[in-house]
């Protein structure tokens, strides 16, 4: 933005330009942080609510709620707008807009307007995939997988169209903020003293960059398939639909670590932060980072164990899948011996921390023990599995994206938000998600296989445990959602300080400037000298 | 931000130090932008193996139905026009606005020349019928086996390629016209036309990759 030096250049960002255009046109990356916020929470309420309609379906054995057409219905879009919609621009695309910048003392990402034009591809793909609603609607689950997608009515197209445009979205945000990581940070500002949500949001937009677009071609691939019959995928025509699950998952592996290494980056924060200590093994888990992203590059196979891949690659991928959780240990290590002797102080940004650092372990040793092929032949397409990626995505991602927004609303929003009812809604949901979800991993492992609107009998109990838990992790959301909007209009005046953090955010005012810096600040010490 | 500037008065935008910084951010912008892209089309290269691995007869009775001189044709008018965009580039670093806008248009030229024989392979081959599966309807070629998925394969690959020409050649008419009517573009101020010179760059190298695949086999 070429404008002229003017008065109003000290306001905050939110007074800075006023009305609903002066919004819609921002090249402000803050702005555009929080017009993110807002559509993923819009989405979230309709994916929760798919949720609701899932679990209230599996209360009892039998059509209870809905039919089975139906419920593949409801149980794709669920999967579809938690995924493509919630989960992975969740992190990068706010919180990752709104900080990035800032915690390098920079006055913007690299390319304004390509993040702008970012978010409504974003919106684009999102209005594409739901026009898919007002079709037959689509029953594929979220992996899309042939034949199956090949044969079931047509919405699949708008559908796979949309998820194609949010990929591109996504691609376009990954290569703006590694661009800004390269080429703005401020004087002093090394890379071995960037704070470690940058190290997370940069490893990040490498893998958005690198695996986005093969999805991209997987799913324009399926469009073509439907459209004119290509072959590729079509066993009728000499193609493999294997083939799909190999491309699927050659992005989609990937993308689980685009969900959760912001999320990482997020409690790394968090922890330093409030154990109000120097983080313990920065390097490790700056680099850590990096090695998560390349070796996500390399385990793909180990969702297709049982699809007919060869045993030797099963094998190797299983090893690989294994040195997934060397790189991933060592954060949890190096997160713990902050803690440890640290002055720790439980606000409730801290309790998702922690609620993230005993989830995510079940998650993520869950995931090692379903590498093991032979175990993995047992749970496969068992709700061992559904277990196993709620663990990682909502007990990781979506508490660690909880923690950030009480973390940071400060920031953004000038204002505090209540402690205690923040508290509360993280007990209903911590609460709330492990009733829910624990009981799945034992339905897994008795054998209920996933994605079936029906069960025996004898899976009753358990599924009635989950879906009261459903029911408590809704409760605690609409707490959350409560705090934030009392927080908005009537929260106490925050301080630029009010948690004590050491990044760059925390030493301008809250809410910033529209330059976020007066002065590009010098930087001569690493990121979290608590001494 | 796009307040007319000239070439010789190009303001950077202000989250930068500087216009150099500025160029070599967009710079490598550009470079993850192709990154992309190959991994794009790397994804079709990879099912393209596999399935020539699969059935390697398949690709040699396709092969005779396109015919190889349209196709080296094609290849020296793109390499032809690799040539221009670089020059285009050179003259703009030159200053010699004269010369650099010839050369980008006979870029875009040589771009519709490409589509034009393009054109023409398309519609000779959908008159014999050798369509994509579903609109199969040629006769002899129907019953060798698995043949359907050559041409599935080369309309997936040459249209996009032929689709990304076509946005190549809008790019270099969007540089054509901010040259011509705004003067733009001179030593000091010319990052749009090497990031689109990049791009035309690229494209140019995969049709390299496909021309032998499709039809020299
Ligand atoms: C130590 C880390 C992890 C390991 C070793 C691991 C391992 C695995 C394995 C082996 C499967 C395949 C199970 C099967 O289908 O039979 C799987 C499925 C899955 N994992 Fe993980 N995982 C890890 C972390 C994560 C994370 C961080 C996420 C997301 C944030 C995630 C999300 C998923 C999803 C979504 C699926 C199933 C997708 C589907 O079939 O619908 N995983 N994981
Ligand atoms: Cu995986």
């Amino acid at each position: 933005m070429a404008h002229v030096a003017n008065a109003t250049h000290n306001e905050d960002y939110l007074h800075h330009g006023k009305g609903l255009w002066s919004w819609m046109t921002t090249l402000d990356h803050k702005r555009i942080g929080l017009m993110y916020f807002l559509s993923i929470l819009v989405f979230f309420f309709i994916g929760g609510i798919y949720a609701l309609l899932i679990r209230t379906e599996l209360i009892a054995p039998g059509s209870t709620i809905m039919g089975p057409d139906q419920y593949n219905k409801v149980m794709t879009y669920h999967g579809s707008i938690m995924v493509f919609m919630v989960i992975i621009p969740g992190i990068p695309a706010f919180l990752g807009n709104f900080l990035l910048p800032i915690m390098l003392g920079a006055k913007d990402v690299a390319f304004p307007r390509l993040n702008l034009a970012s978010y409504y591809v974003f919106m684009l793909g999102a209005f594409i995939s739901v026009t898919s609603l007002f079709t037959t609607g689509v029953d594929t689950g979220w992996t899309f997988y042939t034949p199956y997608s090949l044969q079931t009515k047509s919405g699949v197209i708008l559908m796979v169209a949309g998820a194609f445009t949010m990929g591109m979205s996504s691609i376009l945000t990954g290569l703006n903020f590694i661009v800004t990581v390269h080429r703005l940070r401020a004087p002093g500002m090394t890379m071995t003293r960037m704070p470690l949500m940058v190290w997370a949001l940069y490893s990040t937009a490498i893998l958005q960059v690198l695996a986005t677009p093969v999805l991209g071609i997987t799913l324009l691939l399926l469009i073509f398939e439907r459209l004119f019959g290509v072959g590729i995928f079509d066993s009728t025509l000499g193609g493999d639909p294997v083939l799909f699950q190999h491309f699927f998952w050659f992005y989609s592996h990937p993308a689980v670590y685009i969900m959760i290494l912001p999320a990482m980056g997020v409690i790394s924060e968090l922890i330093a932060t409030f154990s109000r200590k120097t983080i313990f093994g920065y390097t490790a888990i700056a680099y850590s980072s990096l090695a998560i992203a390349v070796l996500s590059f390399f385990v793909w196979g180990h969702h297709l164990f049982v699809s007919g891949q060869s045993e030797w690659a099963g094998i190797l991928f299983s090893f690989i899948t294994m040195l997934v959780g060397v790189p991933t240990a060592i954060k949890m290590f190096n997160w713990v011996a902050t803690m440890y002797r640290g002055s720790v102080k439980l606000d409730a940004p801290m309790l998702f921390a922690v609620g993230f650092m005993f989830l995510f372990l079940i998650g993520g040793l869950t995931g090692i023990m379903l590498a093991t092929i032979a175990l993995d032949v047992h749970l496969h397409d068992t709700y061992f599995v559904v277990a196993h990626f709620h663990y990682v995505m909502v007990g990781g991602t979506l508490m660690a994206f909880m923690g950030g927004i009480y973390y940071w609303f400060p920031k953004m929003f000038g204002k505090m938000v209540n402690e205690f009812p923040a508290k509360l809604s993280w007990f209903f949901i911590f609460l709330g998600f492990n009733v829910t979800f624990f009981p799945q991993f034992i339905l897994g492992s008795l054998g209920m296989p996933r994605r079936y609107f029906d069960y025996l009998p004898e899976f009753t109990a358990l599924n009635r445990i989950s879906t009261v838990g459903s029911y408590l992790i809704a409760t605690g959301f609409l707490i959350a959602l409560g705090t934030i909007i009392h927080g908005l209009i009537a929260g106490r005046k925050a301080t630029a300080n009010p948690w004590g953090g050491k990044t760059l955010e925390w030493t301008i005012a809250s809410p910033p400037i529209h330059d976020n810096f007066n002065k590009i600040p010098v930087i001569t010490a690493g990121p979290y000298e608590y001494r | 931000m796009s307040i007319a500037k000239t070439a010789s008065e190009h303001h950077h935008a202000h989250h930068f130090e500087s216009p150099e910084k500025e160029f070599i951010a967009s710079k490598e912008g550009v470079w993850l932008f192709l990154a992309t892209e190959i991994l794009m089309f790397g994804g079709l290269f990879v099912a393209l193996t596999i399935f020539r691995g699969l059935y390697p007869e398949v690709f040699l009775k396709g092969a005779t139905t396109v015919d190889w001189r349209m196709g080296a044709l094609n290849t020296v008018v793109l390499i032809f026009s690799s040539l221009t965009m670089a020059l285009g580039i050179h003259y703009f670093q030159k200053g010699d606005r004269q010369k650099a806008i010839i050369s980008l248009a006979v870029t875009v030229l040589c771009g519709a020349v490409f589509m034009v024989v393009k054109y023409f392979e398309y519609s000779h081959k959908l008159h014999l019928g050798l369509a994509p599966a579903k609109f199969f309807t040629n006769p002899e070629m129907a019953n060798i086996e698995h043949i359907k998925i050559y041409f599935g394969l080369y309309y997936t690959m040459t249209g996009l390629h032929g689709a990304h020409v076509l946005i190549g050649m809008g790019l270099i008419s969007w540089i054509l016209y901010r040259a011509i009517a705004k003067d733009e573009f001179g030593p000091k101020y010319f990052t749009p036309v090497e990031g689109v010179g990049l791009f035309w760059h690229i494209i140019d190298l995969i049709w390299i990759f496909l021309f032998p695949l499709f039809y020299l086999t």
